[in-house]
């Protein structure tokens, strides 16, 4: 049980995005599944840290910081639903 | 409120600790002065940044157990065995000292007062902390939104926040439930265990009551609660989770 969740990914989402998003939904590429990001299961001892559906376990999205760049790989997510107010 | 989110930037601030409160012999509380702070809501955190002489960094995310209050935020830390920032913060940081933080962080495990439908918080070790800034922000609002908050702790000393717990029990619509899981103190006639499904079918109200739920603490126990609410007939888009990992924050 070494993962935590997406809630505490929302600081680095927020870098990528520009926007709060642990309460925005995704589709998950592998299942279908549909859920806010906050409930992804994410590891963060790997390099960077990965985000997987709470349902199968696909990698849905995986950040890596480097000295001047964040590299974001979202392979594993079908579509992201940005609530705009 | 999104839409306000959108245009915010997510810069670092420099804030000064202006307050320590020592809760537990491991858990402290900081309450940070923050110049430029847009205000927050319960549930949200902060993303903490420490910086060495020789530039190397370290991040970590805390819980904010305040409801918002100008340009005060209050963290509070829990040592983790070798951390290499909550030690630290514990030990080291003073009143006066500047940190660096950034946030508020969270869209999802957040709660409003605004009477919406009751609410039921489960909180294991320091997963209490986001639980805490929604009781209390319950409660300094006048809200009259039921509200019972389950805390498991390993013994009486571990409890965070005891003192006042232990009198909002007593406030309108509050109500709050104590279990101790390794040690109680003599007399203690509380619940003695670890969460189960049937202290839970003694304390939660029925899924007809539209109840929500918000469950923080270790990922295990975290996973263990909003299993056994979702097999009592929650819907699980009504029990919303935050995993600290295995040790807690």
């Amino acid at each position: 049980m070494r993962h935590v969740d997406g809630n505490a990914m929302g600081g680095l989402l927020w870098e990528v995005f520009g926007a709060e998003m642990t309460h925005q939904l995704g589709c998950c590429a592998g299942c279908g599944a549909v859920n806010p990001l906050a409930t992804l299961t994410v590891y963060r001892d790997a390099p960077g840290e990965v985000a997987r559906c709470p349902a199968c376990g696909t990698v849905s999205i995986v950040v890596v910081r480097m000295p001047h760049a964040i590299r974001v790989t979202i392979e594993g997510v079908r579509w992201l639903q940005i609530h705009t107010g | 409120m999104a839409g306000a989110e959108i245009q915010r930037r997510l810069n670092w601030l420099v804030a000064v600790v202006v307050g320590v409160v020592e809760e537990t012999p491991s858990v402290r509380s900081l309450t940070l002065s923050c110049p430029g702070w847009p205000g927050h809501r319960p549930g949200q955190h902060i993303d903490l940044r420490l910086t060495a002489p020789d530039g190397y960094q370290a991040q970590r995310s805390y819980s904010i157990a305040t409801p918002s209050e100008g340009e005060l935020v209050t963290i509070t830390v829990e040592r983790i065995f070798e951390g290499e920032v909550s030690p630290f913060l514990l030990d080291v940081v003073a009143p006066g000292d500047r940190l660096e933080l950034r946030g508020p962080i969270g869209g999802y495990f957040v709660w409003d007062p605004g009477e919406g439908p009751p609410v039921f918080l489960a909180g294991g070790g320091s997963g209490v902390v986001p639980l805490m800034a929604m009781l209390r922000a319950r409660i300094s609002s006048g809200d009259g939104t039921p509200m019972h908050l389950l805390v498991s702790a390993r013994s009486r000393d571990d409890i965070v926040y005891r003192e006042e717990l232990e009198t909002l029990s007593h406030h309108d619509g509050v109500v709050v439930t104590l279990t101790l899981t390794r040690s109680r103190p003599e007399g203690w006639t509380g619940y003695d265990r670890r969460v189960d499904g049937a202290m839970l079918r003694d304390l939660v109200m029925s899924p007809d009551s539209g109840l929500v739920s918000y469950v923080c603490g270790p990922t295990g126990f975290t996973e263990s609660v909003a299993g056994l609410l979702v097999a009592l007939g929650h819907p699980p888009h009504r029990v919303l989770t935050e995993r600290f990992g295995p040790t807690g924050g």
